[in-house]
């Protein structure tokens, strides 16, 4: 006879079944593990590290990390708040992230995952990087201050939209993503405004055009309830409520 | 056809036009022409069927390859510390100021770049560098002198003194591995008479365990690739000797290059695979000619091929996969990643390589120097290598011996020698601090010189780097330091930005500008990568801070100020060019720090 396979996450209990991470058995759950470069909707990548959880005493990435019986998962003590926000507070130094400036506030995740992580200021000393805006796009301009290093644009529009339009280029702190065209403009490549990839984004780099605080500052997502609660922006497209254009939109 | 068209074209028929193929093909391009033309990457897209911007992005990850021509002639000055002790950075200065060029900057002439690299494994018989790929060892002011000339006068490499790039094995203690000849063949001999259940069960009771650093048990790794269901099984050697003063795998594979195949094959008989690779290091490219002989020689001796000795249905081949500059392919998923064309970034790890390496197959990668043991352990038996180390770590270990000592060079020990013999051996008198196992490893200080080198104590890949009480050794950690961030793949955020924020709070003690609060930023920023970093390499990084600042104290807090904080921001530097405009170099003009 069977039992149905558990774990422990903050002393309750998950089930999880074969094949599952941490992360996977506990949105199904409702379970809330803060992460950035992870959307449910597609493979783990295991980059960012912020789904950092405790596991036995060993930090693992709960994206990438197979759940399996009797684990005992610390998503929420002091100290792995504490490694969270002080990666996240590593990204906000390593981009330039005005946030009162951008689009995208109030909608983006990077910016909700930190507010609800406690992060009240970058704490390290910026990078200032010099990074360009692409604009070439007739219906999308990518900001690449805010840019991440997630992949999920390049993962997203390989794997889903079939198209090879971005690529991560370099290595170290110069890494960066780059566009499938002898001019290296995004309007060269096959990209286009209803990819999934245009949308997956979890800061501000990818924005359309046309399209201007649509909902007001204030109204928006992560301004009404924590990301903790609302979850991602994969949770978000489905209520069909996201700031950019979709005709299908009701 | 174009000149360019036709090399590529010459490339693509004389090989599989697979996409696994491509940073080879890119290699050969870049040694030809040294840089990758625009058109040698649309033709290259075109025949692999690759997006260009795959190709770019491959180029740009590999240090050895460039989107800019660098010249004729192409130099990299290693830039280890080790040879920065032996005075590398002012032979650098020399070099540039004689042939009238900036560092990194190709000469507008189109004939010379110079430029620096990481670790080139020849720690024992620095300083060194690389020109056109291929290592010149012992440089001193005389040996500059007259490459500038040679440089100069256009004489192509081919025509240099041969007594440049003479690199001698260096081996100043022999035990038994290195002393203990097989004759060629006999390995597999064994494997043929014994049968690889057996083969298994002695080199599991010789205990032999990874001799890359990590320790695992190489029989159980070979069971477990065995054991694993896939449509191939593959041997991989790695030889991509990356770690800072790591440069014993460079004797095996000069001299003992038939054992690590030998090892190979009998790994390859006992996992059922046919196809095996070395992963060579760009910088050893000087080594590969002799090393393909050797496996054509193997081939005719039906060492290597079909039906090898003649057992029907036992086939085994080794090809050469060239590396380009990347320390991160060290690690085994990112060396798969790199076997497969790809940019080195380390996967996501389960799954293992035993199950899931190599095209997705079942994968065996392994050290050189433990390819070395099994095949010796096949001809001599597990008691016979039982018989040296401890308990825990059996056989031999070949440690790499540089920096402050009178005889530094290749030193075979036992397991379980202390590093006080070891530095009585090689001649190192008042040592300061010995760093074991390379840029990732531990700085020992004198009163921890008891100590042995074992797995249960002290750990080593092979790197031993001293010195003596005359040494800055924060000159080393910033040395370490920059080497992490310029090796680091950038994939995880810790290694990628953590990195870059320690090298900026070094460099904030260095000039003698940071508090105690630094301090203590660096260790929280040292914790978090050891914690949450993807790979191994994200998690040794800060290994040399974290180990200085508890080992040697020293050398950071007589460099502090006596404050409680200090912003990043420096006042006095930032009025540098108002100074200069006004040229003025007086008190007033400055703003002093009290220390």
């Amino acid at each position: 006879m069977s039992t149905e396979k558990t774990f422990r996450l903050d002393g309750k209990t998950i089930p999880f079944e074969d094949g599952d991470t941490v992360m996977d058995a506990a949105l199904r759950a409702g379970e809330y593990i803060p992460h950035l470069c992870h959307n449910p909707d597609y493979e783990p990548h295991g980059s960012c590290r912020i789904c950092v959880v405790d596991v036995n005493g060993k930090h693992q990435c709960s994206c990438t990390l197979p759940a399996s019986e009797g684990m005992d998962v610390d998503n929420s003590s002091e100290a792995i708040v504490d490694k969270r926000r002080t990666l996240l507070q590593m990204l906000f130094v390593e981009g330039n992230h005005t946030c009162p400036a951008c689009e995208k506030s109030g909608a983006c995740q990077l910016q909700a995952v930190a507010y609800s992580n406690g992060m009240l200021s970058p704490h390290f000393t910026h990078f200032f990087p010099r990074r360009s805006i692409d604009a070439s796009h007739p219906d999308i301009v990518f900001y690449f201050n805010r840019c991440i290093l997630c992949g999920l644009c390049v993962r997203v529009s390989h794997d889903v939209d079939k198209k090879s339009v971005f690529s991560i280029s370099g290595r170290g702190r110069s890494a960066r993503i780059v566009f499938n065209s002898p001019s290296g403009k995004a309007v060269d490549t096959e990209l286009s405004a209803t990819d999934k990839a245009v949308s997956v984004c979890p800061t501000g780099a990818i924005l359309p055009k046309h399209l201007g605080y649509e909902i007001p500052v204030g109204q928006r997502l992560y301004d009404c309830q924590p990301i903790s609660v609302v979850g991602d922006t994969a949770k978000y497209h489905s209520t069909k409520k996201h700031f950019m254009r979709d005709d299908s939109d009701e | 056809m174009s000149d360019i068209e036709q090399f590529v074209s010459g490339l693509l028929s004389t090989s599989h036009d697979a996409p696994d193929q491509l940073l080879q093909h890119l290699c050969c391009i870049q040694n030809h022409y040294s840089h990758i033309p625009e058109e040698a990457i649309q033709l290259l897209s075109g025949h692999l069927g690759m997006p260009r911007v795959e190709i770019i992005s491959i180029i740009y990850f590999y240090a050895f390859l460039e989107m800019r021509a660098r010249g004729d002639f192409d130099i990299r000055f290693s830039d280890n510390i080790t040879d920065r002790m032996l005075g590398s950075l002012s032979l650098l200065d020399s070099m540039c100021a004689k042939l009238g060029v900036k560092l990194g900057e190709p000469r507008p002439d189109g004939r010379v770049c110079v430029d620096m690299t990481s670790c080139a494994g020849i720690c024992d018989q620095g300083p060194s560098l690389l020109v056109n790929g291929i290592a010149v060892s012992r440089l001193n002011e005389d040996r500059i002198h007259k490459m500038v000339g040679l440089i100069e006068a256009g004489i192509p490499i081919e025509n240099w003194p041969k007594k440049f790039f003479a690199i001698k094995d260096n081996i100043q203690r022999r035990d038994k591995l290195l002393d203990n000849v097989i004759t060629r063949g006999s390995a597999i001999e064994a494997f043929a008479v014994k049968g690889g259940e057996a083969l298994l069960e002695s080199i599991e009771k010789s205990g032999l365990r990874g001799r890359g650093g990590a320790g695992f048990k190489t029989a159980s790794k070979w069971r477990f690739c065995r054991d694993a269901s896939g449509k191939a099984h593959y041997v991989v050697c790695n030889a991509d000797e990356g770690e800072p003063g790591t440069f014993k795998d460079r004797i095996l594979l000069n001299s003992y290059a038939n054992v690590v195949f030998e090892g190979m094959t009998i790994c390859a008989g006992i996992i059922g695979a046919k196809q095996g690779f070395v992963y060579l290091r760009g910088e050893y490219l000087y080594l590969r000619p002799a090393l393909e002989k050797l496996l054509q020689e193997r081939r005719e001796a039906r060492l290597l091929g079909k039906n090898i000795l003649g057992r029907k249905g036992f086939d085994f081949d080794i090809d050469i996969h060239m590396g380009a500059g990347a320390y991160i392919c060290g690690e085994e998923s990112a060396l798969i990643e790199s076997l497969e064309g790809k940019r080195g970034i380390p996967r996501n790890r389960p799954p293992y390589p035993v199950t899931r390496g190599y095209k997705n197959q079942p994968t065996v990668v392994n050290n050189v120097e433990t390819f070395v043991a099994a095949a010796r352990i096949a001809v001599f038996g597990s008691d016979w290598f039982r018989h040296a180390g401890t308990e825990q770590s059996s056989g031999t270990k070949l440690l790499s011996i540089s920096g402050d000592c009178q005889r530094p060079g290749i030193y075979e020990y036992p397991y379980g020698v202390s590093i006080r013999q070891i530095l009585e051996d090689c001649g190192a008198e008042d040592t300061q601090a010995v760093q074991v196992s390379g840029a990732a490893g531990f700085t020992i200080p004198p009163q921890e010189f008891y100590r042995t080198i074992a797995f249960e104590d002290v750990p080593t890949g092979g790197s031993f780097m001293i010195f003596n009480q005359q040494r800055d050794l924060l000159e080393m950690v910033k040395n370490f330091n920059g080497f992490f961030c310029h090796e680091s793949c950038g994939f995880c955020t810790p290694c990628r930005i953590g990195g870059t924020l320690m090298k900026d709070l070094l460099n904030k003690v260095i000039v003698g500008h940071a508090t105690a609060y630094d301090l203590n930023e660096m260790k929280m920023i040292g914790d978090l990568m050891k914690k949450t970093a993807h790979c191994g390499l994200g998690v040794t990084a800060p290994n040399p801070v974290l180990d200085t600042m508890d080992k040697f104290p020293g050398i950071y807090s007589r460099r502090l100020l006596n404050r409680s904080y200090e912003p990043a921001f420096d006042l006095d530097a930032a009025l540098e060019r108002s100074r200069h405009i006004t040229g003025r170099d007086d008190e007033a003009a400055h703003i002093r720090y009290e220390r």
